[in-house]
């Protein structure tokens, strides 16, 4: 097969092209520019892009990159921003999946002729009882990434590849070593890759301006005053600045009036979740069906139903941040999920 | 080997082989410093004094006026650099918004010393406005950099009436011409006799990359970028890189003994070129062509993405190039195409074939073979997507 691999500079990806070359394919490696401004994980800058072209040049296959700057900023960071400016908490990897490795590069990846897209990401593609695919959890748990996966189709998948979601993430690191790879021992970035120094609320209020507002408690009393609505998030306590005694979470946000409503832990829980954008691999799961459902990238499951466009948990969970996705996963296999409101 | 076809010629040209056998005994021999007083020195010396004769003779300028530089873009910063910063704060640089970006960023470090910038209009015929030139140009103004030859869509820009210009209404500023992509094709010494300081570089003609140099007519005070032991007149320290001066000087030579011969012979195969890429039909050329020099085809091929096309063209041998690459490889939209008018999706949808005097008639055949055949299925495949 002709196979074209999406090479971030990292260790996964570049042990996923490596897998596919030994496996006999036609490998050609592509790094995407998304980003041109300040980033602490190095992501899109040059460094990354040069790791990317030494481990394609390392394993002889030829190497391109692609330029989605511009599209970056339409489809992902000001979409971003917009949501924390309305209160709303985004999901930009989610999302860069959707717009661009699964969107613009896998449609360019057709056009080019490739048979397949891979990428390094940490998620199985199986075949369902009727040998079409289905997303699954990675091999690797700590490392499953399926939930950023949420929107892809039977269809998409068909197309891609995840050659490392066999592996758990130490036996890629192994891999690397073995094959003197430049990355072997390269630290993976966490945050969000266009976000400097972790300063979300700097970067959002620079773009959109800072949203200063009254703090109150769940009766509506004024408790304090906070700095922008672009510094919280449903379920954070860090930050709340609230000295009333009792721990205090954010219940609350409302752009409209730059409110902030914070609440003891049990002010928190909800027994369902309303959901928008729902979108499923293969048939969509019965109102009786118990599923896991999945509300953080890095979050525990918890049991749920889907009713209607509505989750409902088995026992009250802490409320879902409106924005965050809902994944619904059937075991090891994700079904799919969509959009908490 | 799968035939392949190197059509990006303005990016860089291959190494002639008359320049490598001259640079051959200065990078096997002795390799001494030219600024020493033993005799591997003196011969050293003398290498370094008959190529920069060479390279004056081709540049129409005196001996001593040639400063040897790392290249086109150290030679653009310098003369940019250089007279902005002995003019000072409050001074005006006017240069048309198409210069290469060795110009344009030396100019924004110049705005951040205090100077002003004066962003001159280019038409849609990749032409540098001449009335609004004459608008951007006062007693204040420094210096102005205007390309004699554009880089991407490869036409010769008016140098003479910039220069009258110049010396009617800011008879204080220095004129420089970035001549980097007119060496080749050009009688630079003719048409850049108006302007005080030219940048040329030997790896667009056939030499080696990493040198260049720049024409520094006397009088004209520049204020260096690189101090230290005094070399280049004081213009440029550091020891100069002897082979690489050879090289420039002997590509230089070559490719203008040739020139006349190879402007016809290239003409030929990229109007060839042009015929059989129009055939797939809504190929648009970009800029006046009647101003475009012999070796470049620019074009906007509807309805396919350049940076799609181009891998597409690379998988079949076919070398050609968008845009201008940034340091990590990726083609962003041209700024030249940008300034000329043109849509981010045309200019996103175009492409350059840059011959040279490399280029032969199988290159043209080969890319006959693969260009049309592929616009057509990435057409289609866009379609069906």
């Amino acid at each position: 097969m002709q196979v074209l691999v999406a090479m971030s500079g990292g260790v996964d990806s570049s042990v996923a092209a490596a897998l596919l070359r030994d496996a006999g394919h036609d490998v050609t490696g592509v790094t995407l520019r998304l980003w041109g401004g300040e980033s602490d994980s190095g992501c899109c800058s040059v460094g990354d892009v040069e790791d990317a072209r030494r481990v394609a040049a390392q394993l002889d296959v030829p190497h391109y990159v692609f330029d989605y700057a511009d599209e970056f900023e339409a489809d992902v960071v000001a979409p971003y921003v917009a949501a924390y400016d309305r209160g709303v908490t985004p999901n930009p990897c989610v999302d860069c999946n959707r717009h661009f490795k699964f969107g613009r590069l896998l449609a360019r990846a057709k056009v080019l002729g490739f048979d397949a897209l891979a990428t390094g990401h940490h998620a199985r593609i199986v075949p369902d009882p009727d040998g079409r695919p289905r997303l699954a959890r990675a091999r690797d748990h700590a490392k499953d990434q399926s939930y950023v996966l949420v929107g892809l189709g039977a269809d998409d998948l068909g197309h891609l590849a995840f050659p490392v979601g066999e592996l758990t993430k130490a036996e890629v690191r192994e891999r690397a070593t073995a094959l003197g790879l430049r990355t072997a021992d390269k630290p993976e970035s966490m945050d969000v890759c266009f976000v400097a120094r972790r300063d979300r609320a700097a970067f959002v209020e620079a773009r959109a301006g800072a949203r200063p507002g009254p703090v109150v408690d769940i009766d509506g009393r004024v408790v304090g005053e906070h700095a922008g609505i672009a510094r919280f998030t449903v379920g954070q306590r860090r930050g709340v600045g609230v000295a009333t005694g009792e721990r205090q979470y954010v219940v609350a946000v409302d752009a409209a009036t730059h409110t902030v409503t914070v609440g003891p832990p049990v002010a928190l829980l909800r027994d369902g979740v309303d959901v928008h954008d729902l979108r499923f691999v293969g048939p969509r799961p019965g109102p009786d069906e118990w599923l896991d459902v999945q509300t953080r990238a890095h979050g525990e499951p918890v049991r749920g139903r889907l009713v209607g466009d509505r989750v409902e948990f088995a026992t009250p969970v802490a409320r879902v941040a409106p924005g965050q996705v809902v994944a619904l996963y059937a075991g090891e296999v994700l079904l799919g999920g969509g959009v908490a409101g | 080997m799968a035939p392949t076809a190197y059509l990006d010629h303005a990016a860089s040209t291959p190494l002639r082989p008359e320049v490598l056998a001259a640079m051959t005994p200065h990078l096997a021999g002795p390799g001494a410093n030219p600024s020493g007083i033993h005799a591997a020195a003196r011969a050293a010396k003398t290498a370094l004094e008959e190529a920069r004769e060479q390279i004056a003779a081709v540049l129409g300028c005196a001996v001593g006026e040639v400063v040897i530089t790392g290249g086109g873009t150290e030679a653009d910063n310098l003369a940019v650099l250089g007279v902005g910063r002995v003019a000072g704060p409050g001074h005006g640089v006017v240069a048309p918004a198409f210069e290469h970006k060795a110009v344009l960023a030396a100019r924004d470090r110049l705005v951040a010393d205090g100077l002003v910038a004066h962003d001159v209009r280019v038409g849609p015929d990749g032409v540098v406005d001449l009335d609004h030139l004459a608008a951007c140009l006062d007693d204040r103004t420094a210096v102005v950099s205007v390309m004699l030859v554009n880089n991407e869509v490869g036409t010769v820009q008016p140098l003479r009436e910039v220069a009258a210009l110049v010396r009617d209404r800011a008879p204080r500023a220095r004129l420089h011409t970035d001549a980097v992509q007119a060496a080749p094709w050009l009688d630079v010494a003719g048409l850049a006799a108006d302007a005080d300081l030219v940048s040329v570089s030997a790896h667009k003609c056939g030499g080696p990359k990493g040198v260049g140099a720049l024409v520094v007519r006397d009088g004209v005070v520049l204020d260096p970028l690189l101090v230290g032991g005094g070399q280049e007149r004081g213009l440029r320290a550091g020891t100069v890189d002897v082979a690489g001066a050879v090289g420039l000087a002997t590509a230089l030579r070559i490719t203008a003994e040739q020139r006349d011969a190879e402007i016809e012979r290239i003409t030929r195969l990229r109007d060839r070129l042009a015929a059989g890429l129009a055939a797939v039909g809504d190929v648009t050329a970009n800029g006046d062509r009647t101003r475009a020099v012999a070796g470049n085809l620019h074009v906007r091929i509807a309805g396919v993405e350049s940076e799609t096309l181009l891998v597409a063209l690379d998988r079949a041998g076919v070398y050609a190039a968008a845009g201008s690459s940034c340091a990590s490889g990726a083609t962003e939209p041209s700024h030249v195409l940008l300034a000329m008018g043109m849509d981010r999706v045309a200019a996103r949808e175009s492409v350059r074939f840059s011959l040279g005097f490399a280029s032969t008639d199988a290159d043209v055949d080969h890319a006959l073979a693969v260009v049309p055949e592929t616009v057509a299925r990435l057409r289609a495949a866009s379609a069906a997507a």
